[in-house]
């Protein structure tokens, strides 16, 4: 009995030593395999181990707030600023883009396929009545959709679902219930071909998705690690990893495009 | 169907083509649960002995108290711990939110209930003489409540097995204060539901699997020895 004790003590005590990077960040970046692709690279360079928390960019800024992740990877530029105004964040820097697309059924009950104004696509499915998939879940995504939605007065009475999930699950359900949603590409591209529903709606400016990352401010938790945070960061945006988050593919297909030194790139402190 | 069958035999193949990331998976699982087992269970059992033997103000308030905790969902005790142990919340000092350790304490947490309440239950129905005899014939409180476990050993074993059963199949608490980290904290149940989420089915069913089969060994171990001693008789 006493063994056992022992043993589990040492283990535990073994958990507790090294100190990883934990990075909390978008279903998006994550369930698409780009983090996989890329993240190795950044472990050779500084011997850092990551660990990554998958959620909506909602919890991951919430998680930021308490202090319980390094560093965020996150897309939703007006919460993110407010994030930066209320001082949780020590750095915040533009990584890459991609885009949203209006995806939905073939039969297209709203007559949407190829309009190049995303809000007037929103419009007719709502004057159709027609299905509409919201994440539901307070994610950018879901944030991007409803400020869409708001500048038609607020989300449709009718047809409109929440399911508060994952962008792949809402996919998933989209595309049983043949109704539309709104979706990142890096994450349609992923499972396009598991899916009937096609885009229909795309290139809109107001479709712009874009990524930053954001160290935590270490006056207000100072045992994170702020160290390894702050590298993550530079790496993210140096030459090379520019050029290989550029290089990811799934089905031959782009999903990100760098733009840590375009002008879109905001820095604040 | 064909989706289903081409699905359960991908899983088939990427069990036995040893995936490095699915037996990490497993090695969570099991790691978190069987700590988890070994630091409630003895606890558990002595209270629920203590429960069933001694009388004092407040016992039918506990034993009420073990009984709704039985149906607890597993989402709330995740939530309370999470906010526990946020480094904002009253234990964030020890650092634990998104380790195996806190999803060890949530584990813990969900068994014990199910340990007290179970375990309750054997003791009260137990013979008093074994309690009596082996204190005559000599034998130290401590050591006359392992005779008592012996003898009790099948119905203690359905507590632990219950137990398992309750924490090895649970995803909310985990999924919480886990926070599914590949290699560290990502469980059975919580990779189930993340690649579920991304559409790979297979792998979702591949660890299904091996929740089943580890479900089948433990009850057919547990009936074999049990039919074993009542041939014994």
């Amino acid at each position: 009995m006493r063994s056992i004790l022992l043993m589990l003590l040492l283990a535990l005590t073994a958990q507790a030593q090294a100190q990883p990077l934990r990075l909390a960040t978008t279903t998006s970046t994550y369930n698409s395999g780009l983090l996989e692709a890329i993240l190795p690279d950044f472990t050779r360079r500084t011997g850092i181990e990551t660990q990554i928390i998958a959620v909506g960019t909602g919890a991951a800024l919430r998680m930021g707030r308490s202090g319980d992740a390094d560093v965020l990877l996150v897309h939703a530029p007006e919460a993110e600023k407010a994030f930066m105004a209320e001082g949780h964040g020590a750095h915040r820097t533009g990584v890459m883009y991609n885009d949203f697309v209006l995806v939905g059924p073939a039969s297209d009950p709203a007559g949407t396929r190829g309009l190049s104004d995303a809000v007037q696509a929103l419009r007719q499915i709502a004057e159709a009545s027609a299905m509409f998939i919201s994440r539901g879940d307070d994610s950018g995504t879901h944030k991007k959709e409803r400020a869409l939605w708001q500048s038609l007065g607020g989300t449709p009475t009718e047809g409109y679902r929440e399911a508060g999930q994952g962008m792949g699950k809402v996919l998933q359900i989209a595309d049983q219930l043949g109704a539309y949603t709104l979706t990142d590409r890096g994450t349609w591209l992923a499972f396009a071909d598991k899916l009937d529903l096609q885009v229909l709606v795309e290139g809109d400016p107001l479709l712009f998705n874009p990524y930053s990352v954001i160290t935590i401010n270490p006056k207000r938790f100072p045992d994170l690690n702020h160290e390894g945070a702050k590298q993550l960061q530079q790496w993210l945006t140096t030459p090379h990893t520019q050029q290989l988050i550029a290089d990811f593919r799934i089905n031959g297909q782009p999903l990100f495009v760098p733009s840590a030194n375009a002008v879109t790139a905001e820095q604040d402190r | 169907m064909e989706p289903l069958i081409s699905t359960t035999l991908q899983a088939m193949a990427l069990l036995f083509s040893g995936d490095a990331e699915l037996w990490s998976i497993i090695r969570v699982s099991f790691s978190t649960t069987l700590q988890a087992i070994v630091i409630a269970l003895p606890v558990a059992f002595l209270v629920g002995f203590a429960l069933a033997e001694l009388r004092f103000p407040g016992r039918w308030a506990l034993i009420t108290l073990f009984n709704a905790l039985l149906s607890f969902p597993t989402v709330v005790v995740g939530l309370l711990l999470y906010l526990l142990l946020s480094r904002s919340g009253p234990l964030g000092d020890w650092q634990l939110l998104f380790t195996e350790r806190a999803m060890v304490i949530g584990q813990v947490l969900l068994a014990f209930p199910v340990l007290v309440a179970m375990s309750l239950a054997c003791f009260k129905a137990a013979d008093k003489r074994i309690w009596e005899t082996a204190r005559t014939l000599g034998a130290s409180p401590l050591r006359a409540f392992f005779t008592l476990m012996y003898e009790l050993r099948f119905g203690l074993a359905a507590a632990g097995t219950a137990a398992y059963g309750r924490i090895i199949a649970e995803v909310g608490c985990s999924m919480m204060v886990g926070g599914n980290i590949l290699h560290y904290t990502r469980n059975i149940p919580t990779a189930i539901a993340l690649e579920t989420n991304k559409g790979e089915f297979a792998q979702g069913i591949a660890l299904g699997m091996v929740l089943l089969v580890m479900a089948l060994g433990l009850n057919i171990t547990l009936t074999l020895l049990h039919r074993r001693s009542e041939v014994g008789l």
